[in-house]
């Protein structure tokens, strides 16, 4: 009853270009930012901000880095961890070696040089592309791992190969409650969500959906594949690079050579599968799922009074996420995106359907 | 002419390869028996590789999926020998294992195949990633999680051969030449079922062309679950040896990702492909390991070695860049 556009003329092409059209749309997003920004930080407990929060931020600016390559671009990758690893040993490397380092720029230039590090893993999928370039990935993720872990200047000879980050300060502000590094995190995740979004619907994001949806038409129309592919290995490395520095310095604070392997990197795809490819609201989501669902595994049984061993519990995770994977590619191939789409549609004609 | 050229990188890697290979011998950084003892012992973990690699194969060529899974149903397969052998004798353990894969088999194609049918591949190979996990925690779920031995009744401590040939001899496994042994039968095994069964025969028709075979009256489905089956005997037997030789414990369905730089090696679609590439790189990465890493460490200053854990699927990178569909594989990949 709501959820009408009747009424809302669109006059302009600034109107009709808005990225989202619908007055309605508009004033969820607001008060969804304004709740986010205003209401959460003073009204959860530190526990959620730390178990769940703080990493499903950081794990959705990761997956709508995948899904800008996978979910757009059509270049699977199974090694997007490792991209988050040299983000985060750069930003580390960068705080270290340079005395009085902004945090935003060593952020900035540890996705730039994770950007040219996805650049170059991206080179064979020039030449080769599905089931390949997944083997290539796979080669960046377990050269990455090695890397970090033996090559002993990127840990500065530290003796166990593990780092330890100082909280984060910049311009004063010491980033070092729950809720203070919750908002910090946020800030920068709608500054990147709506870089994403309006990349994806610009001349760069349509070359790269053009690659995706048959890259022979794309390239007859004038899209250049390797400018196409190498933009979206690039912008995407950036983002998990960024990523990865955050989840380093803001959530893990301290973390060992393989913390970025290749279960992360699964998982981040795994993000994608469900929440939606090709969508930025389903990186969202997915990420939502896969930092909610394990914890849930965890407590449901506790509140049906079921005793479950932690074992069982982690088999059992493994279990449904494979069983939902599977059922996504089935049922609903672009995911919970999809599922939200849907559901938006018939709220329109809610409560009157045709 | 032209065709020459495009192999002049192909034969520049495979040179490199099998310089590296006799250097250590040439510039005198090992003696023969010690030289020989890395190479067996590569060519053991190769014939593992190749072993898990057969069975991608195997399912590649007969219905165009990359099964990702194969690591996981090796796994699957280990665990349920195993624990079956703890209540019965292991014949009777392979046995059932034999009915579960088949089961398996089966389930995977009506629950996961039939209704993906004419996705794109990535759709598929995602897929198999959610049958990776399933089957990873399903198998722990029923079977387990701890490290479990199959014991497999060969004599544990290695022989001395060639010791009047070479100073100091030769120290082998037995229960490596069984694995070997076993692996050569069948792969003799499968030859045979693919050359002279009329279901190898459908199999290799599948494998040629799905329409051209359906419409020979040739039932699709039925050799899907046919080849996910054989898959998984396949899958019972590398987990046994690998079983037998390391325990079975959750790692193998991590090092069976091996295989997957094995398959681009050889060749998606050929058998032999993926035996040779096994062997070259289960050869490789205990070569490297071995010599090459130690002057690494040295010039780099780098904390351990452990490039085996890369060298497999930089090489594969390698060989995608200059000959994508492997050394024995079919030329009819979709080049960008």
């Amino acid at each position: 009853m709501l959820y009408r556009e009747n009424g809302q003329f669109k006059s302009t092409y600034r109107a009709d270009q808005q990225m989202l059209p619908v007055l309605q749309d508009r004033l969820f997003m607001l008060g969804l930012v304004a709740f986010a920004f205003l209401v959460v930080p003073f009204a959860v407990s530190d526990y959620f901000f730390l178990s769940m929060l703080i990493p499903f931020l950081i794990l959705a600016l990761a997956a709508i880095g995948l899904n800008l390559l996978v979910g757009y671009c059509g270049q699977i990758s199974i090694g997007h961890a490792a991209f988050m690893a040299v983000g985060a040993y750069a930003a580390w490397n960068l705080m270290v070696r340079i005395p009085g380092m902004n945090f935003l720029v060593a952020l900035v230039l540890a996705g730039l040089i994770a950007a040219a590090v996805g650049m170059l893993f991206g080179v064979p999928s020039l030449r080769i592309k599905g089931l390949y370039l997944a083997v290539a990935t796979l080669a960046a993720q377990f050269f990455i791992d090695w890397m970090f872990a033996r090559v002993k200047w990127f840990t500065d000879y530290s003796h166990s190969g593990s780092v330890s980050t100082a909280p984060i300060e910049m311009f004063g502000w010491r980033v070092d409650s729950p809720a203070e590094k919750y908002v910090f995190l946020l800030a920068i995740l709608i500054v990147f969500t709506i870089l994403a979004k309006n990349l994806v619907r610009g001349h760069i994001g349509r070359a790269w959906m053009a690659t995706r949806d048959m890259d022979v038409a794309a390239e007859v129309i004038g899209i250049r594949p390797v400018y196409a592919k190498l933009t979206a290995f690039a912008v995407s490395s950036f983002y998990c690079g960024v990523a990865g520095a955050l989840w380093g310095f803001v959530y893990l604070g301290a973390w060992e050579p393989l913390a970025f392997n290749l279960t992360l990197s699964l998982n981040l795809l795994f993000m994608i599968i469900i929440g939606g490819m090709g969508s930025i609201m389903g990186s969202y989501f997915g990420a939502a799922f896969i930092v909610v669902l394990p914890i849930l595994l965890n407590q449901i049984p506790q509140w049906l009074g079921v005793p479950i061993s932690t074992a069982t519990a982690s088999h059992m995770e493994f279990m449904i996420f494979g069983a939902l994977i599977v059922l996504f590619l089935i049922m609903e191939p672009h995911g919970l995106a999809r599922l939200w789409a849907i559901g938006k549609e018939k709220l329109r004609l809610w409560p009157f359907p045709h | 002419m032209h065709a020459m050229k495009a192999h002049i990188p192909v034969v520049v890697l495979c040179s490199v390869l099998v310089v590296g290979l006799f250097a250590p011998l040439v510039l005198g950084l090992s003696a023969t028996g010690f030289w020989l003892e890395v190479l067996l012992g590569g060519l053991m973990a190769g014939v593992l590789y190749s072993l898990v690699a057969l069975g991608f194969v195997l399912i590649f060529k007969a219905s165009g999926v990359f099964n990702f899974a194969q690591g996981a149903m090796v796994l699957f397969a280990a665990l349920a020998v195993a624990r079956l052998a703890e209540r019965m004798p292991l014949w009777a353990a392979i046995l059932v294992a034999i009915v579960i894969m088949i089961v398996l088999a089966i389930v995977i194609e009506r629950v996961v195949l039939r209704p993906l049918v004419n996705q794109e591949a990535v759709a598929l190979l995602m897929a198999t990633l959610g049958v990776t996990y399933f089957l990873d925690g399903f198998g722990q779920t029923v079977w387990g999680s701890d490290i479990y031995a199959i014991e497999l009744g060969i004599a544990r401590e290695p022989v001395m051969i060639l010791d009047n040939l070479l100073e100091g001899g030769i120290l082998i496994n037995r229960d490596d030449v069984a694995a070997a042994i076993v692996a050569i039968i069948l792969v003799g095994l499968l030859a045979l079922f693919f050359q002279k069964t009329a279901t190898g025969r459908a199999l290799r028709a599948v494998a040629d062309d799905h329409q051209a075979a359906q419409s020979i009256g040739i039932p699709l489905n039925r050799i899907w679950v046919i080849v996910w089956a054989v898959a998984g005997i396949v899958a019972i037997v590398a987990g046994v040896i690998w079983g037998g030789k390391l325990g079975v414990q959750f790692s193998i369905s991590l090092v069976a990702l091996k295989a997957l730089p094995v398959v681009i090696l050889g060749g998606f679609t050929s058998v032999p492909g993926a035996i040779i590439g096994g062997l070259i790189i289960g050869v490789g990465e205990k070569m490297a390991e071995v010599f090459l890493a130690p002057p690494l460490v040295a010039a780099f200053d780098l904390a351990g070695g452990g490039i085996e854990n890369w060298f497999a699927y930089v090489l594969a990178l390698l060989f995608l860049l200059v000959r994508p569909e492997g050394l024995f594989g079919e030329r009819h990949i979709d080049r960008v």
